[in-house]
Parts: structure tokens; C-alpha cells; sequence
């Protein structure tokens, strides 16, 4: 199932600057169809600006990066495009506060995919029983606790119908009790095929779930590898530091 | 160590502690807490009992309220005639008298066209009609000239329709342009960014009063010969004009409020420009500047009675006229305090409307 040779994202060669800081350091990746690759490393080793840049939440400067046969310009016709077929969850949920459940959902379908009202709420109830929160289609987002909010954030994504799905420490805002409802959702998402970047900390869920584990320091991808050697057998001596820092 | 006992029955048997303790309790904690307090109180108590009476007796049991002016200078208590006896004068100003019932039957729509809009059930597109329909229709009964109607000259429009005019239209067409002005203000392109805040900063760099006065003796020179512009459609632009300005700034207040992330998340939806806006960002800006932007209007309300300086004869100035006039010399205090009461009236309502919407549009709210 994993095998498929075409891949959705490649990039080339990337690079990115903050003024004169150097954030992306000649960074290549190439992810199949289907592929799941989990990226951890310290704060500020550029993994969340990497997935930023993929759906051009960031710019970059130099190199190339292909979603779908598009490559990332200026052409914010492609940029829109391109957003469209990549779902991303955030830190911190990021749910629109003054809209309800439901309405958080709609939106994307109703005003970018042209969706009728009718049609993109029989959708958003579809994803919203698969991450077992129907219940609370009418209420507001302050209203739900953060693993909730969660799960609704990964809802609104998928009601897009995305090729590619990012995650951007999807967890790491969530009180404890909360982090499994959420990586439950994300493994089940994985078993249905959907591509995905996760730049996440949760080991449990990249030996479950990932192809290619990766490590980013210092704005540069150290190493990769399947999980088991990754965790088991790391062989960069920041991979192994990092390890033992985490896992005490 | 291990489990820990937990008394359920107890728990649940639990009450919040009373904290009412009757009109002596309450008044001990209020009113009398303390020895600094209880002067406070007593002072205070002091002050109402040498002004309150001696005001309700001027005010209301020797005033006198539909006399002429010479029985009201015999009178030691409020001579409420200069406003009563006036009345129409002083809400309808020079128009002519016995077409009084078109600006009566204008404010009644205006009040109409209000009330509904202040209870947010009935707001629907259906309203929005109403008020483009009634809004024309105002101005067909002030202004005449079509169906049966005297033409009357907007130069004779005067005192309270003048006012209410000049606000809610005001207040209407500077709203929205405030806000396209500091989503100008915000906006990446250096041009729009840059006229934006040059506009803003020049407006807000003068008093309406010279706004007014140019709109009203410099913009004219500037026509070409022949073409004029009515005076109270030139007022009316300048205090649009100028309000906007503080709206814009209220607004971006706002706009710096909201969240990257909630940006991000509408460009990661794949949302453009607009929609980002209309849709996530001004939602949430305007509601969160609600109080101050309510400010803003409320300020433009009362600015309005400014235009006297270009002789519009608006609310004040119809009631300054009155009092201008030799049998009902002396008894200003009356009348400024009648339209005292009238623009409180229109102030708090303004509050009132803050507040409620507020309270309405709170979706934060757990429950």
C-alpha cells in the first residue's frame, strides 16, 4: 500500500532566512503517496517553519517545493489551489471562535470548494461522527475542551477533502489526559491512507504509525530513518541525545 | 497511603455559604464599613439632602409649563413654557408650519426603522429593505417636489430631523468606510497602505470645526460657476469624513487584537483575501472594539450640533433662538437642560445598543 513510487511533495534544495538568520538549510524531501512521516528535534530546529513553508504559511527563498505537481511561486492562484489540497492543524486548534461547531466545518467547503450548504453539512456531520464529536455540531468552540477542539480542527481539514494532511505539534497544548482522543484520530486517519507530516514528539505514535522518522536541528534534517532503527539504533549523535532527553 | 476515604453523602449534602444578611446587614457592609466610609456615606448624604429638594420643588412644584413668557418672570420655579410653548419651533425649526406632519412622519419611520434594528431577532435581509425604503421615503417627505407634495427647501430644514439626518447618516456611511480605511491601513500594498494613512492622519490633524468651515466657504470656490452643492449635503460629507477617520483607527485596535493564528487558519482553509476578512478576521475585530467604536459614534452624535458654526439651524440652534427672543429672555436653563435631556436620551440609547450587542454576539461564553 506504502509502495506507491509517485510523490506528492518534493522538495529541493530548500533554504529560508529570517533577516539574517538561517532557518532552512538546503533541506530535500520527497514524500510518497500515502507516506507517514513523523519529524521531531528540539525548538527551534525549523521543523514547524518546513511544513509552514509546504502550504506557504511561510515563504521561502531558494530551492523548489512540488505539491501535486505544482510547484510553490508567487502565483497565488497556485498557492490557493495547493491550500486546498493540504489540510493543516495547528498548536493550538485555531478554530474560529465566533462561529459554531458546524460552521467552523462549512466554511472552507461553502466559500473555496463551492459546495452547497445542504451538501458541505452532510460532510461536515460525516467527519464530525468519525472523530466522535457530532454531538457538539451547534455549540462554539470555547465551549469544548482543547482534545475536543482538537479533534474538530482535524474534522475542519478533512471536510476539504485534502491529499496531503500536516500536523504542526498537534498535540503538545493538550492537557495529558487529552493527547490520546487526538492521536487516536490521527492513527485513524493513517490506516485510511491519508498522507501525512506530523511534526510531533509522541513516540508511541511514530512507532504506530510512521514510514520515516526524521530528525531537524539547527535548520537541517540529521536523520532518517524507519522507526524501529530510529528509536532503537539512532546513529547521529544528536539523534541519540535527543533520545535520551526525552525519554529520560 | 492507598485510596482515600471520600464522604459522597457529605459532599453532596453541601451548601454555597449564605451571604445575604438583610437591609441592616447590607447597609453596614456597603455603606458604614469602616470609619472613613461612614463619612463618606454621610457627606454624601449631606450633599443630596441640600440639592435633591430644593431642585424637585424648582423644577417641579412651583414650575409653571404652559404659560407666556411674562407670567413665567413672576414665577420663582421652573418656567418649563419656553420649552413647551416652542416646541414645534424648536424640534422643526423654520419649516414651514402647517407642514410639520412630513418631518413628524419622517422621525416617526426613523424611530420605527430604529427600534426594530436594536433587537437582534429581527435583524434579516427583510430590514435591510425596510431601511432603504424608508430611508428614501424620508427624504421624498422632507425634501417634496414629487406626488402632491410642496417642494420645501432644504435650507428650512432645521432642529431635531436636521440632527437626526446628520447622525444616523453620519454615523451609517462612516462606519463602513472606517473600516475599509484600516483594513487599508493594514493592507501589503504600499500604495493603499500609504493614502490610507496619510488620509487618516490628516483628518484626525484638524478640528471638525475648520472641516466644516471649509466644506462650507473654501469647497464652493473650488466649483465651477454655476454648480452648487446643497450646505447640508456638504456638512453632512465633512462629519462623514472626519468620523471616519476615528472609526478607522478603532477598528485597526481590533484588527492588531486577532491572532496570527487565526490568519493562518483561514489561509490554510485555502480562503482569499476577502473572505478571510468578511468571513474570520472582522467578525471577531469589530465585535471586540464594540465599546470603543460606540464611543467614536456617540462623540459624532453630539458633534453634529457643531454645524450651528455654518449656520444649519439644527437642534441647538433652533433652541438658542427661543431663548434669543425678548419674552423668553432668561430662562435658558430650561431650555438647555430640555435639550440636555434629548441628547442624553439619544446617547444612552446608543450605550444601551452597545452593550446588548455586546452581549449578544458573546459566543465565548461557556454553558
Amino acid at each position: 500500500m506504502t509502495d506507491t513510487t509517485d510523490p506528492i511533495i518534493q522538495v529541493k534544495n530548500l533554504n529560508k532566512w529570517y533577516g539574517d538568520f538561517h532557518v532552512l538549510k538546503n533541506i530535500n524531501l520527497e514524500v510518497k503517496r500515502q507516506e507517514k512521516i513523523v519529524i521531531c528535534g528540539p525548538s527551534g530546529s525549523g521543523k514547524s517553519t518546513l511544513i509552514r513553508c509546504i502550504n506557504r504559511l511561510e515563504e521561502h527563498q531558494k530551492g523548489k517545493i512540488i505539491v501535486d505537481g505544482i510547484e510553490l511561486t508567487n502565483n497565488l492562484k497556485n498557492i490557493e489551489t495547493i491550500r486546498t489540497e493540504v489540510g493543516m492543524v495547528f498548536q493550538h486548534f485555531n478554530l474560529f471562535p465566533h462561529l459554531t461547531i458546524l460552521d467552523n466545518l462549512t466554511l472552507g467547503p461553502i466559500w473555496v470548494r463551492k459546495t452547497p450548504k445542504k451538501q458541505a453539512e452532510e460532510t461536515a456531520m460525516f467527519y464530525l461522527e468519525k472523530v466522535k464529536i457530532a454531538e457538539q455540531a451547534n455549540k462554539f468552540p470555547g465551549q469544548l475542551s482543547g482534545g475536543q477542539q482538537q479533534r474538530v480542527a482535524i474534522a475542519r481539514s478533512l471536510c476539504m477533502k485534502p491529499k496531503v494532511m500536516l500536523f504542526d505539534e498537534p498535540t503538545s497544548a493538550l492537557d495529558p489526559e487529552m493527547v490520546k482522543e487526538v492521536l487516536d484520530v490521527m492513527v485513524q486517519l493513517s490506516e485510511e491512507g491519508m498522507t501525512m507530516i506530523v511534526v510531533s514528539h509522541e513516540m508511541g505514535f511514530a512507532k504506530t504509525v510512521a514510514q520515516r522518522v526524521m530528525l531537524m536541528d539547527d535548520g537541517m534534517i540529521l536523520e532518517e530513518n524507519n522507526p524501529i532503527d530510529f528509536f532503537e539504533n539512532p546513529q547521529h549523535e544528536r539523534t541519540q541525545f535527543f533520545l535520551s532527553q526525552i525519554l529520560h | 497511603m492507598g485510596i482515600v476515604a471520600v464522604d459522597k453523602e457529605a459532599i453532596r449534602k453541601m451548601k454555597p455559604p449564605v451571604v445575604h444578611r438583610g437591609a441592616i446587614g447590607w447597609l453596614k457592609d456597603n455603606l458604614f464599613n469602616g470609619v472613613f466610609n461612614s463619612i463618606l456615606t454621610l457627606v454624601f448624604l449631606a450633599f443630596l439632602l441640600r440639592f435633591v429638594p430644593p431642585f424637585i420643588k424648582w423644577a417641579f412644584i412651583d414650575s409653571v409649563w404652559f404659560t407666556t413668557g411674562d407670567v413665567c418672570k413672576e414665577c420663582p420655579g421652573a418656567c418649563w413654557s419656553v420649552v413647551l410653548k416652542n416646541l414645534r419651533f424648536v424640534i422643526f425649526g423654520f419649516y414651514p408650519h402647517d407642514l410639520h406632519w412630513r418631518p413628524f412622519g419622517a422621525m416617526l419611520l426613523l424611530f420605527t426603522l430604529l427600534f426594530f434594528s436594536y433587537h437582534k431577532r429581527f435583524w434579516s435581509k427583510k430590514l435591510g429593505y425596510a431601511w432603504i425604503i424608508g430611508l428614501v421615503a424620508m427624504g421624498i417627505l422632507m425634501k417634496g417636489g414629487i406626488f402632491w407634495l410642496t417642494p420645501v427647501d432644504s435650507m428650512k430644514w432645521g432642529g431635531l430631523p436636521l440632527t437626526m439626518i446628520l447622525s444616523v447618516f453620519g454615523l451609517a456611511a462612516a462606519y463602513p468606510l472606517g473600516v475599509i480605511l484600516a483594513l487599508g491601513r493594514d493592507s501589503h500594498m504600499p500604495m493603499i497602505r500609504y493614502l490610507s494613512i496619510g488620509y487618516i492622519e490628516m483628518i484626525r490633524g484638524v478640528p471638525l470645526i475648520s472641516l466644516l468651515f471649509m466644506s462650507s466657504i473654501i469647497f464652493p470656490l473650488f466649483l465651477p460657476e454655476g454648480v452648487t452643492i446643497n450646505k447640508i449635503l456638504r456638512a453632512q460629507v465633512a462629519i462623514i469624513l472626519f468620523t471616519a477617520a476615528y472609526v478607522a483607527e478603532v477598528v485597526r485596535g481590533g484588527l492588531q487584537g486577532m491572532s496570527r493564528g487565526q490568519y493562518e487558519a483561514a489561509d490554510a482553509l485555502g480562503l482569499n483575501y476577502y473572505q478571510t476578512m468578511r468571513l474570520v478576521i472582522l467578525p471577531q475585530a469589530l465585535k471586540i472594539v464594540i465599546p470603543p467604536t460606540l464611543s467614536v459614534l456617540i462623540s459624532a452624535f453630539k458633534d453634529t450640533s457643531l454645524v450651528v458654526i455654518i449656520a444649519l439651524y439644527d437642534f441647538l440652534l433652533t433652541s438658542k433662538t427661543v431663548i434669543q427672543n425678548p419674552e423668553w429672555n432668561g430662562f435658558s436653563t430650561e431650555m438647555y437642560l430640555f435639550v440636555a435631556l434629548m441628547y442624553f436620551l439619544g446617547c444612552f440609547s446608543m450605550s444601551n445598543f452597545s452593550r446588548k450587542l455586546e452581549q449578544e454576539l458573546d459566543t465565548d461564553k461557556r454553558s
